[in-house]
């Protein structure tokens, strides 16, 4: 069968332990994470869970079911069935002497992303997207040399209009 | 009426209408220890805490209720661990309650502490770190409610020693509301309607039943649906007793060390109907070859166990209980014009004639005792009306295939984890619960010493527990691995290095038997079992005998070797 990426919603009770309840549940059977992230949403008490998973369809099933099992979740929704967004926050620490500073703020501009630190060398580069303009930045930032980067991992949400085209 | 934390965590189990626990103390639960004398749960008194989670887990699996344990924190809590995952392998229902340092003292490396939350959140169902008196009482009606609901567990409730101090106005909560936590029970009806349907197509069905059918209480449906459908049953070993061992229909247990009729079965079938079992890898054998030409219907509780390790092709979440109810009610209206006993009448035939030709056997010997003997034996004397708790090995497989279980909540055996040293100690927490049952513990000699000292505690409380030692001088199931798959390199199996059993028992106080002769076999077991008092009967058996039929690991369930 297939591996491929699914991108996961679950929402859980937010309680002492809960993420490591979610986490160890991916250890403990073999399970990979490709991304996990956590907040509390606008509900009390409930957080929001974005995980990215990647396996074949029997995995991901098991997955799912394995997460609804968990006594503290209240709902998983695997969006990849779904049409939704999903964004990645990036920062890129990239090498920027004087000669290159011109290109990569040009690569900025039409990326739509955002200068947050610079220094005589090096800026530091915000972008929000999904996975494919974020692999075509990197992509493109490479060759002057990235030097440190952190990912969020992905947030996703259904859209509200499903429609089939 | 405001209570400390210890006071309110007894009154909470009076209301949860428990009788017993069994437990240790130390330190961190000293304070609930206090307030014991003034509450009406009785304690047990054990001699190391994997004997009070065994006890607790035999005690739920005897009476079908919740078992309770309580432990200190640390050391207390960690000699649990095995316990719990033996019962969360099974899906036993326990509460495991272990104390913990005060709260200001928490993640300090203080004396005594341990993350007992985080150790078991593996082999929990679910459990707690209580950080309020105001949570608790709410926190145990939920551990009990998920101990014994959906698909049943251990749950565990660490309790910080300042919260057993502080006070607070005692309100147990009537009803349990959580929004996460909404076990599906009732089947969808769709999906019976189905299943009749394949049930009248089908000509070679046949139930494969586990332990979900016993904890669920479905075994009258089920007894039902067999005899009244004429469907023959195989049985897990967790599931023996849900279906009357003495029927005709009933082929006995599948898998590894399944019968040969029972085996040959599964592979025929043209309809499993899989009922709260799993498909566990000591089940299926080779799982490509399992049920070949079968229509798969797999009930169960638990989403996660349907389409885990086989493909099915009815699915059916639901309580076994509610969910064989709902068949017998949707097939009772067809029974007078559909012949359900001729349409699979030559099917029956076939089943009986493999059970047959290929019994459960072995060479009888007129010097030596063979085991399985022994254990037919039991099964005269008793006449099945007995609670048989076994260890891990050899001992279990013949207790599984030489007893008879016509009833359920009868065998207590570690199934899912084969906990060596689980049968004495669930075998004495049985016997609390029944005190006029006889209560056996079939057991070998290797795992009879791992937890030998629970001795003291059938003796101090006089729960006259029968030990019966299948005597082998071997750690018995890997010899008998070693002699058929590693050439005889009986490396560190052999355990004829042993204490004097007979010496053992009478230095705990209780009765010591021996027996080296056929013909004395029978004698002595009945001698033990009229005895009041607990026993342990070492009996000296073949070496080097061996379970059969087995199927290697990984073999598919035809390739079985016979005796
Ligand atoms: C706690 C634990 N340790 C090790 C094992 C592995 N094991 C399975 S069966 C067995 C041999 C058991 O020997 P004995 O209790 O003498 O029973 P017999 O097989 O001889 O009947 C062992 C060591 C186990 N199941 N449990």
């Amino acid at each position: 069968m297939i591996m491929s990426k699914h991108t996961l919603s679950v929402m859980v009770e937010n309680e002492p332990g809960v993420l490591s309840r979610v986490a160890g549940l991916f250890s403990g059977r073999g399970f990979n994470i490709y991304s996990l992230n956590v907040a509390p949403t606008l509900e009390k008490g409930v957080s929001l869970m974005t995980i990215v998973a990647e396996g074949d369809d029997n995995i991901i099933e098991q997955i799912v079911k394995q997460l609804r099992k968990l006594v503290p979740t209240i709902k998983v929704k695997d969006l990849t069935e779904l049409k939704s967004v999903e964004r990645e926050m990036v920062l890129l620490k990239v090498n920027a002497e004087d000669s290159k500073r011109a290109e990569i703020l040009r690569i900025v501009d039409i990326f739509r992303c955002k200068v947050v630190d610079v220094s005589p060398d090096e800026v530091t580069i915000e972008v929000t997207g999904d996975e494919g303009k974020i692999s075509a930045l990197v992509n493109l930032l490479t060759r002057f040399g990235i030097k440190e980067i952190a990912r969020t991992g992905y947030v996703a949400m259904q859209r509200s209009m499903q429609i089939d085209l | 009426m405001k209570l400390t934390g210890a006071q309110i965590l007894l009154k909470c189990l009076e209301e949860e209408g428990v009788d017993v626990m069994f437990g240790f103390p130390g330190g961190a639960v000293i304070d609930i220890y206090d307030e014991i004398p003034n509450s009406s749960v009785e304690h047990i008194l054990v001699r190391h805490e994997q004997g009070a989670i065994h006890a607790a887990d035999g005690y739920a699996r005897a009476t079908g209720r919740v078992g309770v344990c309580l432990v200190t924190s640390g050391p207390g809590a960690t000699n649990t661990v095995t316990g719990i995952a033996t019962a969360y392998a099974d899906s036993i229902p326990v509460v495991i309650f272990t104390g913990q340092v005060p709260r200001p003292l928490i993640g300090n490396d203080a004396f005594q502490e341990v993350d007992i939350v985080g150790i078991t959140r593996p082999c929990t169902k679910h459990n707690y770190l209580v950080q309020d008196i105001k949570d608790l009482a709410e926190t145990v009606k939920q551990a009990f409610y998920l101990a014994r609901t959906g698909r049943p567990g251990p749950v565990l409730v660490d309790l910080p020693k300042d919260v057993q101090n502080q006070v607070f106005e005692f309100d147990y909560p009537e009803t349990v509301e959580m929004r996460s936590y909404k076990p599906t029970k009732k089947p969808h009806v769709g999906q019976i309607r189905k299943v009749v349907k394949l049930l009248k197509k089908a000509k070679k069905p046949l139930f494969y039943t586990g332990g979900g059918v016993v904890t669920s209480g479905s075994h009258e449906e089920l007894t039902w649906l067999g005899q009244n459908l004429n469907i023959p049953v195989t049985s897990t070993l967790m599931g023996l007793g849900a279906y009357p061992g003495d029927d005709d229909k009933f082929l006995g247990m599948l898998g590894m060390h399944g019968t040969y009729a029972a085996n040959m079965a599964v592979a025929h079938c043209d309809l499993l109907l899989a009922v709260g079992a799993r498909f566990d890898d000591r089940v299926t054998g080779k799982i490509d070859t399992f049920a070949p030409n079968a229509t798969i219907v797999h009930i169960d509780v638990d989403p996660t166990s349907i389409q885990k390790n086989v493909s099915v092709d009815v699915p059916l979440v639901a309580d076994c209980k509610s969910a064989l109810s709902a068949l017998v009610k949707e097939v009772k209206p067809t029974m007078d014009d559909f012949d359900w006993t001729k349409h699979t009448a030559g099917w029956v035939r076939k089943v009986k004639e493999w059970n047959e030709t290929h019994p459960l056997t072995y060479n009888s010997d007129d010097k030596v005792i063979k085991p399985q003997y022994v254990v037919e034996k039991i099964y005269e004397i008793t006449k099945g009306d007995a609670i048989i708790a076994t260890e891990v090995g050899q001992n279990q497989m013949w207790a599984a295939q030489f007893y008879k279980y016509t009833k359920p909540n009868t065998l207590l055996t570690s199934g899912g984890l084969g906990t060596m040293g689980y049968g004495f100690p669930a075998a004495m927490g049985a016997q609390k619960a029944f005190p006029d049952k006889l209560v056996i513990d079939i057991a070998g000699d290797g795992s009879i010493q791992m937890c030998i000292q629970e001795m003291m505690t059938v003796v101090c409380n006089k729960l006259p527990v029968k030990i019966v030692i299948l005597n082998n001088g071997y750690l018995g199931m890997v010899r008998q691995w070693q002699e058929l798959f590693y050439e005889k390199n009986y490396c560190e199996t052999c355990m004829d290095a042993q204490p004097d059993f007979v010496k053992l028992a009478e230095a705990y106080g209780a009765e010591g038997y021996r027996c080296t002769e056929k013909d004395k076999v029978e004698s002595t077991l009945r001698e033990a079992f009229a005895s009041d008092k607990p026993c342990i009967v070492d009996i000296r058996v073949e070496k080097e005998e061996n379970v059969y039929p087995m199927v290697p690991a990984g073999a598919s369930l035809t390739e079985m070797l016979l005796v």
